[in-house]
């Protein structure tokens, strides 16, 4: 590993127009993703309401709360699963109004899923070939007809697959089919998959989900280091604290689709509103090290 | 006044589609499979019900429960046998299975009645006066109205069933959620048997209705009202039983007009037209509920 | 053995079983009944029917009920341009007219496979198919009505208007009459090397592998991009255009042929032919495409019963292949068979039921 983890220690964050934080070092830039107002409606239902979100070019940032607060609705809003009722979602000073999935993954939203979707069926190498769709480009006649652009880009494609493989050290499974991996294995190749697409923003939904103490603290690491390495911000839903409190220089909570803080780890860690959120109004602050 | 004579044929005749479609209906909601043998199981119902007047010389009511019962048994065979032991496959392996049973009973049809049409004695089985209103301007044959009131029975019937008795509900619950429904105790399999035991005395009913009004009997009489029966079902909203019993009757009454009003060598394309149109603007049919996927 | 590699010997054996059984039918070409050569054609016609299917419910993952009405449209477009070539302009040279009745024959089902893909594919699973059964009888009912004929060296087209001037080529529900049977057992072959090339060579490519993204997880694929209506488009249109070319050979094969010779049953028999094989499995609707198409008349002593057989066995084969408990049973059975073969053939292609799950 080529550079040490980042810790939140070494971060400063500083406040910016919408009432959030992003750090220091990319104060200057445009965010590469802030959310006005964000809301949806399910029926009667607010689901997320008056989402504001500040994220910052190479920031690593957190979305956490408890079941049901609707951080995978936030996911599924910024990369248009769903289209938003209220606010606007401003994607690298673009607004995202009226775009669909595709539109959004080919500006820079790339994203993994709380319930892996992963091509079961196809090879790991494949997966990762079918995040490369939009960065490694020949035309249908060319594959059918095998003229020497099929060749050179597949050539082309077949190593950087490997690369991105290497990521996780995961080259050797490269012809395993994807669907015969562990779970956490499983876990790492969609994040893979996600960074094949060369995003500018990478939202992991609760990438440790499933993964021993051991991989998490991996994880973590590795997640520092794709940041450092693809110089992208990274928006991550995680229920395990040790990662979030760990990786994340900004985090947000939110509870019954409202955020409720947001702010430094410490910051999080000490605000009562987040205490009550996740152990209810009566207990002592001592059983939050329990529930983390 | 032609008009009115016309609608009322397209209503009777859409009221044979709803009927088959509350089979194929029926069947989707509970079992998720598309039933193409439920065509055949119509033409089976016809035959009986012919040879049960023809040669036993029964009474029609006779004819008819027996068609009835012959067409249930037929029907919960056809389920036991072929589709139960693909209760978990692909549902590809299921339709292709359905439709290999649609060839059986075809075929088995061919060899017991052989391949010449046979006359269906309508008269016979329905000795109804043909109804004259506005002075014999308007002239309404006995089948239409039969065809006509035995949806609305049938359609009253099977709604009270499926809402009130406690079979219906364990319908409803296995249409929901089949695997809930097997841990809240209710038996799966006697349930879709149920299922196709009423769709196929259903079809018997249709396929006497259908043959008293087109009284020609061969054996692939029940497929072409089988698929139309089946676009209505779709059209209504597949699952859904108003649904199948509206999509049968705009389905009857749209062939009815098209091929007086539009042209009668497109009827059939204007049928399906219409079901197209309507499945891009409501992609799960008029009542058929959106299905949302969740990420 | 790795994925590759595996791809590789499945595709060699592919080309090879074809080229094999070519060269095997025109060498024992004079011993063949006559009943048997007259099925040669069609069967190429329906290889090629069943490998394009395939790609449609096997590699894109849609179910198509109306491929007939593909096939019927190049047949009727194959038998007027043919007929058109050979009174309006006097071209006599058959190949010729062969040639272009299958491009024009691909060309014209490829645009109604775009005209019908548009709405289609805006659908999902069962509604997508009965929407394609749909199509399939829309198309037949309207070739129903459509006369076309030649006057000079103008082509005349009706539309349920029988009075045509000059040599009538299609004649409505009556179909098309007196066509030149031009059609040959070498451009079936050709045709069918042609569909193996367009389809297993897509498989293998970036398109190929976005439209097999789009069957597995529709989500996941547009998460990473890829438009799924395009590349569902583009299966579902290249399926069509091969299946107007092999409709084009088989309308040239045949005196006469009537609009009603597509109905819906014919695009279920394509169906069965691609699950029979095996999902997905190109080989495998070869095979089964092949010997489905004979079993007619090889069930010749029992003609009262062979589709009564055949229904029979369709239904007992979707058993065996599907059902978990007759299937462990089978393969228990089977288990010592399989030692005794394995390290022998150890690339076999997976047989029936390979592929997709859903």
């Amino acid at each position: 590993m080529s550079e040490k983890v980042r810790r939140r220690s070494d971060t400063r964050m500083v406040p910016v127009p919408s009432h959030s934080i992003v750090p220091e070092r990319d104060v200057n830039d445009i965010p590469v993703l802030e959310t006005r107002h964000l809301g949806i409606q399910f029926g009667g239902l607010k689901a997320v309401d008056d989402f504001n979100l500040t994220i910052g070019r190479t920031e690593i940032a957190g979305l956490i709360g408890p079941n049901g607060a609707g951080k995978t609705t936030v996911f599924n809003l910024l990369t248009k699963v769903y289209e938003p009722t209220s606010g606007a979602v401003l994607f690298d000073g673009q607004d995202l109004k009226g775009m669909n999935i595709v539109q959004a993954s080919k500006l820079g939203l790339a994203r993994t899923f709380q319930n892996i979707r992963l091509f079961d069926k196809m090879t790991v190498e494949e997966n990762v070939r079918i995040g490369l769709h939009n960065q490694i480009k020949y035309d249908m006649f060319s594959g059918v007809l095998r003229l020497p652009r099929y060749w050179s880009q597949e050539k082309k494609q077949h190593a950087r697959a490997l690369e991105l493989l290497h990521i996780f050290n995961m080259e050797n499974l490269a012809d395993e089919e994807a669907g015969s991996l562990p779970y956490g294995a499983q876990r790492r190749l969609e994040i893979i998959r996600a960074l094949a697409t060369n995003p500018k923003l990478l939202l992991l939904d609760e990438p440790a989900a499933g993964m021993n103490p051991r991989e998490t603290e991996e994880l973590m690491e590795t997640i520092a280091r794709i940041r450092d390495e693809f110089q992208i911000a990274i928006l991550l839903i995680e229920h395990d604290m040790s990662l979030v409190m760990g990786v994340c220089e900004g985090i947000c909570v939110l509870n019954f689709g409202r955020v409720i803080a947001k702010g430094t780890a410490d910051e999080i860690q000490a605000n009562p509103a987040v205490i009550e959120a996740y152990l209810g109004k009566a207990r002592s602050a001592a059983g939050k090290e329990a529930q983390a | 006044m032609i008009f009115l004579s016309n609608l009322v044929n397209g209503i009777s005749l859409g009221s044979i589609y709803a009927i088959i479609a509350l089979g194929y209906t029926m069947v989707y909601g509970i079992a998720k499979m598309l039933n193409f043998a439920h065509g055949d199981v119509i033409m089976v119902g016809a035959y009986i019900a012919f040879c049960a007047l023809q040669y036993w010389n029964l009474p029609p009511v006779l004819a008819l429960i027996v068609a009835m019962l012959v067409c249930t048994a037929l029907g919960i065979t056809i389920e036991g046998l072929a589709y139960r032991p693909l209760r978990q496959a692909a549902s590809l392996a299921v339709l292709i299975t359905a439709i290999g049973m649609s060839y059986l009973l075809q075929n088995l049809a061919l060899l017991i009645w052989g391949p010449n049409p046979k006359s269906f004695p309508a008269t016979t089985m329905m000795a109804l006066p043909t109804f004259s209103l506005f002075g014999g301007k308007l002239n309404i044959s006995g089948v239409t109205l039969v065809a006509i009131l035995a949806n609305i029975v049938i359609m009253l019937v099977l709604t009270t069933f499926i809402s009130r008795t406690k079979v219906g509900k364990a319908m409803r619950c296995v249409s929901e959620d089949r695997g809930a429904a097997e841990l809240m105790g209710i038996n799966v399999n006697r349930t879709i048997s149920t299922t196709f035991a009423i769709g196929s005395a259903l079809a018997a009913v249709a396929g006497i209705l259908l043959c008293s009004a087109y009284p020609t009997l061969m054996p692939t009489t029940g497929s072409m009202p089988g698929i139309k029966a089946f676009t209505a079902a779709v059209f209504g909203g597949i699952g859904s039983i108003p649904g199948a019993m509206i999509g049968g009757i705009l389905l009857g009454v749209i062939e009815i007009l098209g091929k007086a009003y539009i042209s009668t060598e497109l009827g059939d394309a204007i049928v399906f037209a219409v079901l197209i149109i309507v499945l891009l603007f409501r992609p799960t049919g008029l009542l058929g509920k959106p299905i949302r996927e969740k990420v | 053995m790795n994925a590759k590699k595996k791809k590789l010997i499945y595709n060699s054996v592919t080309f090879g079983i074809v080229i094999l059984a070519f060269v095997l039918c025109n060498v024992f070409y004079k011993d063949m009944s006559r009943s048997l050569r007259g099925q040669l054609i069609p069967i190429t016609c329906w290889i090629v029917m069943a490998v394009s299917l395939n790609l449609v419910v096997g590699i894109s993952g849609e179910l198509s009920l109306g491929h007939a009405g593909f096939m019927s449209i190049g047949a009727f477009s194959g038998i007027v341009v043919s007929g058109w070539l050979l009174n309006g302009f006097q071209v006599e040279n058959e190949t010729l007219r062969l040639v272009i009745a299958i491009v024009v024959g691909g060309v014209m089902a490829g645009i109604f496979g775009v005209l019908i893909g548009i709405p289609v594919l805006r659908l999902r699973g069962d509604y997508l198919a009965i929407v394609t059964l749909a199509f399939g009888e829309i198309i037949r009912n309207v070739l129903n009505c459509v006369y076309a004929s030649v006057d000079g060296q103008k082509l005349v087209l009706g539309f349920i208007n029988p009075n045509l001037p000059g040599k009538l080529l299609l004649n409505g529900p009556n179909g098309a009459v007196s066509v030149g049977k031009i059609a040959t057992f070498t451009a079936g072959f050709v045709l069918i090397i042609l569909s193996l090339i367009v389809v297993l060579n897509l498989v293998n490519s970036r398109t190929g592998r976005a439209i097999m993204a789009t069957r597995d997880n529709r989500i996941a694929a547009e998460s990473v991009g890829i438009n799924v209506t395009k590349y569902k488009m583009i299966a579902f249109v290249t399926a069509a255009v091969l299946a107007g070319m092999a409709g084009a050979l088989y309308g040239l094969n045949y005196s006469t042929l009537i609009p009603g010779k597509f109905k819906f049953d014919q695009s279920i028999n394509v169906l069965v032919f691609v699950v029979l094989g095996g999902i997905g499995n190109t080989l495998g609707a070869i095979i089964s495409a092949t010997v489905l198409t004979m079993l007619p008349e090889l069930l010749r002593e029992f003609a009262d019963y062979r589709m009564l057989v055949y229904a029979v066995v369709l239904i007992l084969v979707m058993i065996f292949t599907n059902n978990p408990t007759v299937r462990a049973i089978a393969e228990s059975i089977f288990a010592p068979v399989k030692k005794l073969f394995q390290g022998k053939k150890n690339a076999a292609p997976q047989g029936a039921q390979g592929g997709v799950g859903k």
